[in-house]
């Protein structure tokens, strides 16, 4: 077994330097890599670009960092929960570049699976089209999207063994299994760290080829976006 | 005239036995309410899951069950939940059998406008143009006209577009139209509402058979 296990989130993110472009997975709060994101609003690193579906809310997950003006752009497909990020965004601080989510997914999951650009039909006609080569395939018109380039991908599973392999929960699977692999480095947190072989290889998502360091996090909050509830049937 | 569970529950109509089915915010939202109880249907949500169920009780919400609307959920049995790529294959390779969603305008050649508007906070796209780009069937559910009164059925849209000719059928407080290669279809109307409020309110080129029958609800 090569083991990947790191002891803790500041060896986990050693090399990370200014101006760097990241991959996060996550959608809304729901499967952030909430250790790996306070660690970078702990080390001030600057000027970096974050691929992740969302930016998180003011006060967590990508909040966070943009409260320290610590990113420079933002690659996303839906960043409505956020005040700060508008007010960065309509001043001119913020760049941000809006993709379709499925395209989102697929630039990141190109180059994790070594293709260098995919052809989608997402965005065809639209302005997200704008300046990008199209095609025509069976009487329906693509868009070139190139694949992702990115020095660090930070994910979160639910458990991993010291091999880095992956499980994932629920719908906090989202985005993590497409970003490893995907970057030069693939940083996983996980929920439970287990000693390798104690994991059913079965049920692995993500084999730990794709992922260079594991560590367990020290604590998740698991914030909730939308609590919603019904209410209980009275017996 | 319809409320907006009016438009849901004649939306619920158009889904089959056997359809998974993908729906969006608002309107879209409230047609799983009135999908009949003797068919099978699926609800798919692009964030990474199948087989979606109602809002938790109280007490049992999991914050690693939400659905695309970021609120949390509960699966129900056969339930799967899927990476994002996984999730938008689903739905760009076709095995999504019907996608419903909002729209701000729509064109009488089945352009669809629903994620900015210009000069105001743009929050983006979402899963949107992913959906309407690639879905066969798919159902816009809204307002015939917006909160100035001016028909959202529109020979070409004005804002920024979602997705280009891809709109088939659209149900509103008014009326439940087929985009045709010659225009608005109007095949329904609304109880209450007569053919001439339709065309009134309809910007768009509308065609308009012999007999409109009212829709049943």
């Amino acid at each position: 077994m090569i083991n990947k296990t790191v002891s803790n989130v500041h060896k986990a993110l050693d090399g990370v330097a200014d101006g760097m472009t990241f991959m996060l997975g996550g959608f809304g709060l729901c499967g952030i890599p909430e250790n790996a994101i306070a660690e970078l609003v702990r080390l001030g690193i600057k000027d970096i670009t974050c691929i992740s579906n969302n930016a998180g809310v003011d006060d967590f997950g990508l909040g966070l960092l943009l409260q320290q003006r610590q990113i420079r752009k933002m690659i996303s497909s839906y960043v409505g929960e956020n005040d700060e990020f508008e007010r960065q965004m309509l001043s001119g601080e913020l760049e941000v570049e809006l993709t379709p989510q499925g395209t989102l997914a697929e630039k990141c999951r190109a180059a994790q699976a070594g293709f260098p650009a995919i052809y989608t039909p997402a965005g065809y006609g639209t302005e997200v089209a704008e300046g990008k080569e199209t095609r025509e395939f069976d009487g329906k018109m693509y868009v070139l999207e190139p694949a992702f380039k990115a020095d660090f991908s930070f994910v979160k599973a639910w458990k991993g063994d010291e091999a880095g392999n992956l499980i994932f929960k629920g719908t906090a699977r989202n985005f993590n299994p497409c970003m490893c692999g995907a970057a030069k480095i693939t940083v996983a947190e996980v929920e439970e760290l287990l000693p390798g072989g104690s994991l059913d290889p079965n049920e692995i998502h993500i084999p730990g080829i794709f992922v260079q360091r594991i560590f367990q996090g020290e604590k998740y909050e698991k914030r909730i976006e939308q609590r919603t509830v019904r209410k209980m049937k009275s017996m | 005239m319809l409320d907006k569970n009016g438009i849901a529950k004649r939306i619920a109509k158009e889904v089959k036995d056997g359809y998974y089915v993908n729906l969006g915010i608002g309107i879209p939202t409230l047609v799983a309410n009135f999908v009949r109880d003797d068919i099978s249907v699926e609800f798919q949500s692009e964030n990474g899951v199948l087989g979606m169920g109602p809002f938790p009780f109280e007490g049992d919400e999991d914050a690693d069950v939400i659905n695309a609307g970021k609120q949390t959920i509960t699966t129900l049995p056969g339930a799967s939940f899927f990476d994002s790529a996984l999730s938008f294959g689903m739905i760009r390779g076709k095995h999504v059998d019907l996608t419903i969603l909002g729209a701000m305008e729509v064109a009488d050649n089945g352009d669809i406008a629903n994620w900015k508007i210009p000069g105001k906070m743009v929050k983006g796209m979402g899963g949107a143009m992913d959906l309407v780009a690639s879905a066969e069937n798919i159902i816009v559910a809204m307002m015939h006209t917006n909160k100035a009164g001016e028909s959202k059925l529109l020979k070409r849209c004005t804002l920024p577009l979602t997705g280009v000719g891809c709109v088939k059928k659209i149900v509103t407080n008014l009326a439940v139209l087929e985009v045709t290669p010659e225009g608005f279809k109007l095949l329904e109307r609304a109880p209450g509402v007569t053919v001439e409020d339709i065309v009134k309110a309809t910007e768009g080129k509308l065609m308009v058979g012999e007999e409109v029958p009212e829709m049943s609800i």
